[in-house]
C-alpha cells in the first residue's frame, strides 16, 4: 500500500465510469436474449398471405382456412343476415368500428370489402377462443336477433359482421385481417394489395 | 469416523450447519398440525425434481411429438405412467400443500414483523410455482394445454399500446406453436426450477435468522439476561442463538420436530399414493378430459376452465366485463396478499388473541376463496357471473377490513410464555 493521499473525487469519478459502462454492457448482452423470443424468420415466413377459392361457398356457408395458425372464416352472408346489421347500433359496443380491428376498408357498417363476403380471424377478442356460428338458431343468446356469432368459452356474442354487443367479456369487435379479391371467387387473406404482406 | 468428520470439518463447514440448522436450532413446542405444509412442501419439491428429469428423459419437446411422447411415457416406458403421475398428481399436491401452509401464516400471523421479508420470499416461490405449473401444463401439447396458454398469453395483450408486441414476443409466433412450446418447456425445466430451488433456500434463511413463529404468536426469543437459568430448556441450542437472545419453550429441530413430521409425512405419503394409484386424473380436476386429445389451434374446446388451484384467480379474472379490468384485479389478488405484512397493522400474531372480527374475516377470506375456486371452474353464465362478483368483492373486502380494525383492535390479553 502506497501512502499516497486518498484522491476521493478521482475515485468516485472512476467507481461512476465503471458502473456506467459496466450497465452499457450487460443492457448490450441482454439484447440477444431478449430478441431471441421473437419470431425467427422461419415464423415469419409461415404467416405467407393464403388463397382461398369461394366459387362453391353458398349463402349462409362459411368456409374455415388457416393464416398464421389463426381460423379465418370466409361466410356468404344471406340478404337477411345483411338486413339485420342496420337496426342492432344500440345494442353493441362499436357499431361504426371506431376500434383499430380493420383495415380501413373494412370501417363500415358490413365490415367487409364486399357485402355479401364476410372474411373475419375467428377468435374472440376476450381470450382467444374461437366462437361458433350460428346462422339461425343465434336468438337463444340475442333476443330478437337470427344469425351471429357465439363464443362458448365466457359467453361472448358477435353479430353478422363480427361486431360485440354491450355486456359480454370481449372488450371489441372481431378482427378483420388484410384481403383483397383477385376476381369473384377467389380470395387472398393476409394481403392487401397484390405483393404486399 | 471422528477423523474423517474432522477432515472435512477443516475444509468445509459441515457439523457447524447441521448443528445451527437442525442439531441445535431452536424451534417452538407447541407446533400443531398446522406446521407439517412447511416440510411436506419441501418433500414434494424434491418429488418433482426427481420425477421431473425422469420424464424429460422421455419427453420430446416439439408441437409434432409432444403429444404421442407422452402417451409414449405412458403406454410403453416402464413404469412411466407412475412417473408421470407422480408428476402431475404432485403438481396439484404442491399447490394444496402451498395453500395450507399460507393459510396457516395468516392464521398466526406469521409475516407480521420480523417475518416480512421470509412471507416475501414465500410469495415470490408461490409465484414461480404458477409460472412453473402454467408452464408446465402446455408440455402434454393437449387441447386444454393449448387453450389454456392462449387464455393466459392473451392476458398479456390487456396492457395498453405494447400488449399485442408482448403477446407476440412471449409466443415468438403469430399463434402458440412448437416455438412457444420449446421455450416453455426450457424455463420449466431449467430457469425456473433454478429459480426455485433458491427462493426456497433464501425462505429457509430467512426463517432461520428471525425463528419460528408459533399457534401463540408470541416470541420465544426473549431480551438476553431476562429468563432465569432453571427456566431455560434443557437442551443445547447453537451459540449463534443464545448468544444473543434467551430461548424459552422451544425443542430442537432435530431429532424432536423431524420426527413429528414424519408422522404427517407417512399420512400425507399415503393420500398422495392413494390419488396417484386410483384417481391420478382427480375426476378432471388435476388432468382435464379434453387434455387427452391433441391440440388442435382451430377447434376451441367447449368449456375452458384452469387446473383447480388456479381458478379462484381465474373466477375474479371473469367476475370483470373488462378485459384489462379482470387481468388487473386478477394480479392485484395476489399483489395484496403479499403486502399482507403492511396492511396488517396489528401488533397481535395469533388469531386466538385477536378480536373476534378477525377471525371472521380469516374464515370469510378462506371461504370466498374455496368458492372462487368452485365458481372458476364452472360455466360463466348469469348466476355463476353475479357470484364471482359477490365472492370477488369478499375477497377484496377482508384486505380493506383488515388494514380498517387492525389499527385500533381490541386485542385479548396475549401471554408470556407458551403453557
Amino acid at each position: 500500500m502506497s501512502n499516497a493521499p486518498v484522491n476521493k473525487g478521482r475515485r468516485r469519478f472512476l467507481t461512476a465510469a465503471t458502473s456506467v459502462v459496466g450497465a452499457a454492457g450487460v443492457v448490450g448482452a441482454a439484447v440477444p436474449f431478449i430478441a431471441s423470443w421473437n419470431p425467427s424468420a422461419k415464423a415469419k415466413s409461415a404467416g405467407a398471405p393464403v388463397e382461398v377459392d369461394i366459387s362453391k361457398l353458398e349463402p349462409g356457408q362459411m368456409i374455415r382456412v388457416k393464416w398464421r395458425g389463426k381460423p379465418v372464416w370466409v361466410i356468404s352472408r344471406t340478404p337477411k343476415m345483411l338486413a339485420e346489421l342496420d337496426g342492432l347500433a344500440d345494442k353493441l359496443r362499436d357499431p361504426n368500428s371506431e376500434e383499430e380491428q380493420q383495415p380501413g376498408f373494412a370501417k363500415n357498417i358490413h365490415r367487409s370489402r364486399k357485402k355479401e363476403v364476410f372474411v373475419a380471424v375467428g377468435i374472440c377478442t376476450h381470450l382467444g377462443c374461437s366462437p361458433l356460428f350460428l346462422p339461425t338458431t343465434f336468438s337463444d343468446n340475442m333476443e330478437g336477433v337470427d344469425s351471429g356469432f357465439f363464443c362458448p368459452c365466457h359467453g361472448s356474442v358477435f353479430d353478422m359482421a363480427g361486431r360485440v354487443f354491450q355486456g359480454v367479456p370481449a372488450p371489441k369487435n372481431l378482427q378483420i385481417p388484410p384481403y383483397r379479391f383477385v376476381n369473384d371467387t377467389t380470395v387472398i387473406v393476409g394481403e392487401l394489395e397484390e405483393g404486399e404482406a | 469416523m471422528q477423523n474423517l468428520i474432522n477432515w472435512i470439518d477443516a475444509r468445509i463447514p459441515m457439523s457447524r450447519v447441521w448443528n445451527m440448522h437442525l442439531a441445535q436450532y431452536p424451534a417452538p413446542k407447541n407446533f400443531n398440525f398446522w406446521y407439517f405444509f412447511g416440510f411436506i412442501a419441501t418433500v414434494v419439491l424434491v418429488n418433482q425434481i426427481v420425477t421431473g428429469v425422469w420424464l424429460t428423459m422421455s419427453y420430446n419437446p416439439s408441437a409434432e411429438g409432444a403429444f404421442a411422447s407422452v402417451e409414449y411415457i405412458m403406454r410403453d416406458v416402464e413404469y412411466g405412467y407412475i412417473l408421470r403421475y407422480m408428476h402431475s398428481t404432485g403438481a396439484s399436491a404442491f399447490f394444496f400443500v402451498v395453500y395450507m401452509h399460507m393459510f396457516r401464516g395468516m392464521i398466526y400471523g406469521s409475516y407480521q414483523k420480523p417475518r416480512e421479508l421470509l412471507w416475501l420470499f414465500g410469495m415470490f416461490i408461490y409465484l414461480a410455482l404458477m409460472a412453473e405449473a402454467f408452464m408446465g401444463y402446455l408440455l402434454p401439447w393437449g387441447q386444454m394445454s393449448f387453450w389454456g396458454a392462449q387464455v393466459i398469453i392473451s392476458l398479456f395483450g390487456a396492457i395498453p399500446v405494447i400488449g399485442d408486441d408482448i403477446t407476440l414476443w412471449i409466443r415468438g409466433d403469430y399463434v402458440i406453436s412448437g416455438i412457444t412450446l420449446n421455450r416453455f418447456f426450457a424455463l420449466h425445466v431449467i430457469a425456473l426450477p433454478l429459480v426455485l430451488v433458491i427462493l426456497v433456500f433464501l425462505h429457509i434463511v430467512a426463517l432461520h435468522e428471525v425463528g419460528s413463529n408459533n399457534p401463540e404468536g408470541i416470541d420465544t426469543k426473549k431480551k438476553k439476561g431476562s429468563i432465569a437459568e432453571e427456566d431455560k430448556p434443557k437442551f443445547k441450542f447453537h451459540e449463534y442463538y443464545t448468544s444473543k437472545k434467551d430461548i424459552v419453550d422451544s425443542i430442537p429441530f432435530f431429532p424432536y420436530v423431524v420426527l413429528k413430521d414424519l408422522v404427517a409425512f407417512t399420512i400425507f405419503m399415503m393420500a398422495f399414493a392413494y390419488i396417484m394409484f386410483f384417481m391420478p386424473e382427480g375426476g378432471g380436476m388435476f388432468l382435464e378430459p379434453p387434455n387427452f386429445e391433441p391440440a388442435n389451434p382451430l377447434k376451441t374446446p367447449a368449456h375452458i376452465a384452469p387446473v383447480w388451484y388456479f381458478t379462484p384467480f381465474y373466477a375474479i379474472l371473469r367476475a370483470v366485463p373488462d378485459k384489462l379490468g379482470g387481468t388487473i384485479l386478477m394480479f392485484a389478488a395476489i399483489i395484496l396478499l403479499a403486502l399482507l405484512p403492511w396492511i396488517d397493522r396489528g401488533k397481535v400474531r395469533s388469531w386466538r388473541y385477536r378480536c373476534q372480527a378477525h377471525k371472521l374475516n380469516l374464515i370469510m377470506f378462506a371461504v370466498s376463496f374455496v368458492v372462487l375456486g368452485k365458481l372458476g371452474l364452472g360455466v360463466a353464465d348469469d348466476l355463476n357471473k353475479l357470484l364471482s362478483r359477490i365472492f370477488t368483492f369478499l375477497y377484496f373486502l377482508f384486505f380493506g377490513l383488515l388494514w380498517l380494525y387492525s389499527g385500533n383492535e381490541k386485542t385479548k390479553p396475549v401471554p408470556e410464555r407458551i403453557k
